[in-house]
């Protein structure tokens, strides 16, 4: 076991973690934000995509004490004074999502990507989305989505 | 995955001797290959040692005409840096295809080169520019580095530093990905500097290889054409469920020759 402290969506937290564990499951079994889902486990799908200390990454592939000091950012955390994200907001107004489950993964992973590049072409969506999985084949939607976000966030 | 121990390490000297002391311990850098083979059980290292965020594994120059990049350097790290698209653009070009957005943000250039997976991209740069891989030890030359399917001259506790790429006349990286992991399938690294050209295909076969006689037909004429007919041979290439021997040697000759339409378009 191994203590650690992360600041998640502004606030601090410490905990005593297994020096194996994720950093997923710290997020979704000891702090209860079970918005970061596993879809594949294998590194794969990206639904277990949050920001830490800015960057996108997949929390199903790196452990827990590897994120010790970092700051961390999960789909709680996007949406400020009951607003919703601008990218969250795209996805409402664009209907780009069916099932759902891979929304916050695709929200984390899109927010990052805009910061990067904040007016990005077809091709350039197509290759910054390359680490998400959608299952319901609702890429044209999020595609859209991608595009309206870049609008509400100019 | 099994138990084991974490360190998160404070100097390479530090790693060199708890490494001797500890002969199941691994080496924990991004770990974008490493914690996905533990979750399958396939390792069951005694301890974790975590160089990922070691500053002496750190920087990014060009010194003397050659690029020189710590081995802690991510991905995303060498596709977004202005000096590597100023002095090996196909380098920078390179790191923007690997894996991918959250991969680049975790991986390595000293993982991707110490685990020399045979479908990697890094280890075609290093072959084809002639690189030096410095080590806590020593440097090793590319051409005595890669041995084969995961197999490099490291040796127990020997830690990559930093690589130092000669800075080329002109390079090209071409690969053909494979559609869900993002792995090459055929990867053409094409360097040339003078006369001299150098051509290194990574993905096709167990491990990156060197393609002389395509060097050769190349160093006499500059174009596509001139690899038509070259002797590749189709039994030393991979065969899986993705592609054939046939297959993947058409593809390394295809990629190929987009790399000498792209060096001659640039």
């Amino acid at each position: 076991m191994t203590k650690i402290e992360l600041t998640v969506n502004g606030a601090q937290h410490a905990r005593e973690v297994e020096d194996r564990a994720l950093l997923v499951d710290v997020l979704r079994d000891q702090l209860q934000l079970t918005g970061t889902h596993i879809g594949c486990d294998t590194s794969q799908c990206g639904c277990c995509t949050v920001h830490v200390n800015g960057r996108a990454i997949k929390s199903c592939t790196m452990l827990a004490v590897q994120a010790s000091g970092a700051d961390i950012v999960t789909i709680e955390g996007m949406s400020k004074g009951g607003k919703l994200h601008p990218v969250q907001q795209a996805f409402t107004d664009c209907h780009a999502l069916q099932c759902g489950f891979c929304t916050p993964g695709m929200i984390m992973a899109i927010s990052a990507f805009l910061k990067d590049n904040p007016h990005p072409t077809d091709e350039e969506i197509y290759h910054g989305l390359e680490g998400n999985l959608c299952r319901c084949t609702g890429y044209i939607n999020i595609v859209k989505a991608v595009k309206r976000s870049a609008e509400l966030m100019k | 995955m099994f138990e084991f121990n974490y360190l998160k390490a404070k100097s390479v000297s530090d790693v060199t001797a708890f490494v001797a002391a500890h002969p199941d311990a691994k080496l924990l850098a991004g770990g974008m290959t490493l914690i996905p083979t533990l979750k399958q059980r396939l390792a069951r290292p005694s301890h974790l040692v975590d160089i990922g965020g070691l500053p002496e594994l750190g920087g990014l120059e060009v010194k003397d005409g050659q690029l020189v990049i710590g081995a802690a350097t991510t991905h995303f790290e060498v596709a977004s840096s202005a000096v590597v698209e100023k002095s090996i653009p196909a380098l920078a070009m390179l790191a923007e295809h690997i894996g991918d957005p959250q991969v680049r943000n975790r991986g390595t250039l000293g993982g991707s080169v110490a685990n020399n997976d045979p479908a990697a991209d890094y280890p075609s740069a290093v072959l084809a520019l002639d690189a030096t891989i410095v080590t806590n030890r020593r440097e090793i030359a590319a051409a005595d580095y890669f041995q084969g399917m995961f197999a490099t001259a490291l040796e127990d506790g020997e830690i990559i530093m930093r690589l130092r790429f000669p800075v080329p006349q002109r390079a090209v990286y071409e690969k053909f990905p494979h559609p869900a992991s993002g792995y090459a399938m055929a990867g053409v690294f094409i360097a040339t500097t003078g006369n001299a050209v150098r051509v290194a295909v990574t993905g096709a076969a167990s491990g990156v290889f060197r393609w002389t006689e395509a060097e050769a037909a190349l160093a006499k004429k500059m174009h596509s054409a001139a690899l038509d007919g070259l002797k590749l041979d189709e039994s030393d290439m991979n065969e899986d469920i993705h592609a054939t021997r046939e297959y993947r040697a058409n593809l390394v000759r295809v990629m190929a020759k987009r790399a000498v339409q792209k060096l001659l378009a640039a």
